[in-house]
C-alpha cells in the first residue's frame, strides 16, 4: 500500500478509501453501460444463447462491443474461429491500452498485474491514465474499487436481459445509442492538458471518421487510433514530454 | 460443454491476449525511446476520439448540444457530474424534439 501524501495533503489513502474512491468513479460507466447490458442479453437470447451462456460471455470476455459483435455474427452462423478472431478485431485497441497503463501498474505483484489486466476496459484504461498524470499513485486497491463496481453489474444485467428478453421499452427515448459516445467524449476532453492533444484528436476524429465510411466498423477504432499516433511519433517532442510525472 | 460455451472462452482468452499483450510486448525493453513514449501518450486521446467520431458525424441537433454541454462541463467538473447532466440533456431533449 502506498503512502504518498494526497494533493490535499490531509489522510493517507487506506485500502478501503481507496476502494470507495475507484467504485465512485466506477458510477457512471455503471449507468452508461446498464442499457448495453441488458441489451446484450435481450439480443443474446434471440440469437440462440441460453441465460448462462450470456452471462458467461459476460463475465470471461467483459468488453461490450465485442460481445455484441460475437453475437451477432454467431446468429448469422458464421465459422467459431471467424467469431473469436471478430472478437479478437474489435478488442485490438486494449494492446495500446496495455503497453501504456503497463508503466503505471509494473510495481504491483504479479498476480496483482494478472487480475488488473482482465478488468482492462476503455473508462478504467482512461481513469488510470489521468490519475498517473497527476503524479497519484495508482493502487490495485483503487483499480479494482472500480473494475469491480463495473463488472458486477454489467454480469448481472447481461443476465437479466437474456431472461426477461425485450424488458428494454425505447431503446432511443432513454437516449441509449449516445449516452457511451458522450461518456468518450468526457473522457477525451480530460486528457486536453497533453502534448499534441489537438491535433492528435482531429487526426483521429477525421482518420476514424473515413474509415467507418470506406473500411466500416469496427476497423475505424485502429485505423483512427493509428492515425493519431503516428501523427504524435511525428511531432516535435516538447521538454520533459517524455518522462511522465 | 456447448460449443457456444467454447466459443465464448475461445473469445474470453482473445480478449485477454489483448488486454495483457501490449505490455507483455512492451516490458521486455529496457528502455523506451521517447518517441514510443510519445506515441503510447498519445493513446487514450487517439482511441478514445474515434469511439466518438463516427457518432458525432451522424448526430442530430439534440446529440450535439448534449456533446456541447459535455465539453463545457468538462472545463470546470469531474466525470460524475459531466455525465449526468449531459445525459439528462440529451434524454429530455429528445422527449421534447423526439
Amino acid at each position: 500500500m502506498s503512502v504518498e501524501a494526497t494533493p490535499e495533503g490531509a489522510t493517507q489513502p487506506t485500502t478501503a478509501s481507496e476502494f470507495l474512491a475507484g467504485a465512485k468513479l466506477g458510477f457512471p460507466v455503471v449507468v452508461a453501460s446498464a442499457p448495453f447490458a441488458f441489451l446484450f442479453g435481450a439480443l443474446a437470447a434471440k440469437n440462440g444463447f441460453t441465460v448462462a451462456e450470456a452471462t458467461l460471455m459476460s463475465a470471461t470476455i467483459f468488453g461490450g462491443a465485442s460481445q455484441m459483435v460475437g453475437i451477432d455474427l454467431f446468429g448469422q452462423k458464421i465459422a467459431p474461429w471467424l467469431v473469436v478472431l471478430s472478437i479478437f478485431a474489435v478488442n485490438f485497441r486494449h494492446v495500446l491500452y496495455s503497453a501504456s497503463i503497463g508503466r503505471t501498474l509494473s510495481h504491483w505483484p504479479v498476480l496483482h498485474q494478472a487480475i488488473g489486466y482482465f478488468f482492462l476496459t476503455d473508462p478504467q484504461f482512461a481513469e488510470v491514465e489521468r490519475k498517473a498524470e497527476k503524479g497519484l499513485p495508482v493502487t490495485f486497491a483503487w483499480y479494482a474499487g472500480m473494475g469491480v463496481t463495473i463488472y458486477v453489474p454489467w454480469v448481472i444485467e447481461s443476465g437479466l436481459g437474456a431472461y426477461f428478453g425485450n424488458l428494454i421499452p425505447d431503446p432511443h427515448a432513454i437516449g441509449m445509442d449516445f449516452l457511451l459516445p458522450i461518456y468518450f467524449f468526457g473522457l477525451v476532453m480530460s486528457f486536453r492538458s497533453r502534448a499534441n492533444w489537438l491535433p492528435v484528436v482531429i487526426v483521429s476524429g477525421i482518420a476514424s471518421i473515413i474509415a467507418y465510411k470506406t473500411v466500416g466498423s469496427p476497423w475505424h477504432v485502429s485505423i483512427g487510433a493509428a492515425a493519431g499516433i503516428a501523427l504524435a511519433t511525428m511531432l516535435p517532442i516538447r521538454n520533459g514530454q517524455a518522462s511522465r510525472p | 460443454m456447448s460449443a457456444t460455451a467454447w466459443i465464448i472462452l475461445w473469445g474470453a482468452v482473445a480478449t485477454y491476449l489483448t488486454r495483457i499483450g501490449g505490455h507483455l510486448v512492451l516490458s521486455r525493453f529496457e528502455r523506451v525511446h521517447p518517441r514510443v513514449e510519445a506515441a503510447l501518450n498519445a493513446v487514450p486521446a487517439a482511441v478514445l476520439t474515434t469511439l466518438v467520431a463516427p457518432a458525432a458525424l451522424t448526430a442530430g441537433p439534440v446529440e450535439l448540444v448534449a456533446l456541447a454541454v459535455a465539453g463545457l462541463m468538462s472545463l470546470r467538473f469531474g466525470m460524475l457530474q459531466l455525465f449526468l447532466v449531459s445525459a439528462a440533456v440529451l434524454i429530455v431533449g429528445r422527449q421534447i424534439f423526439g
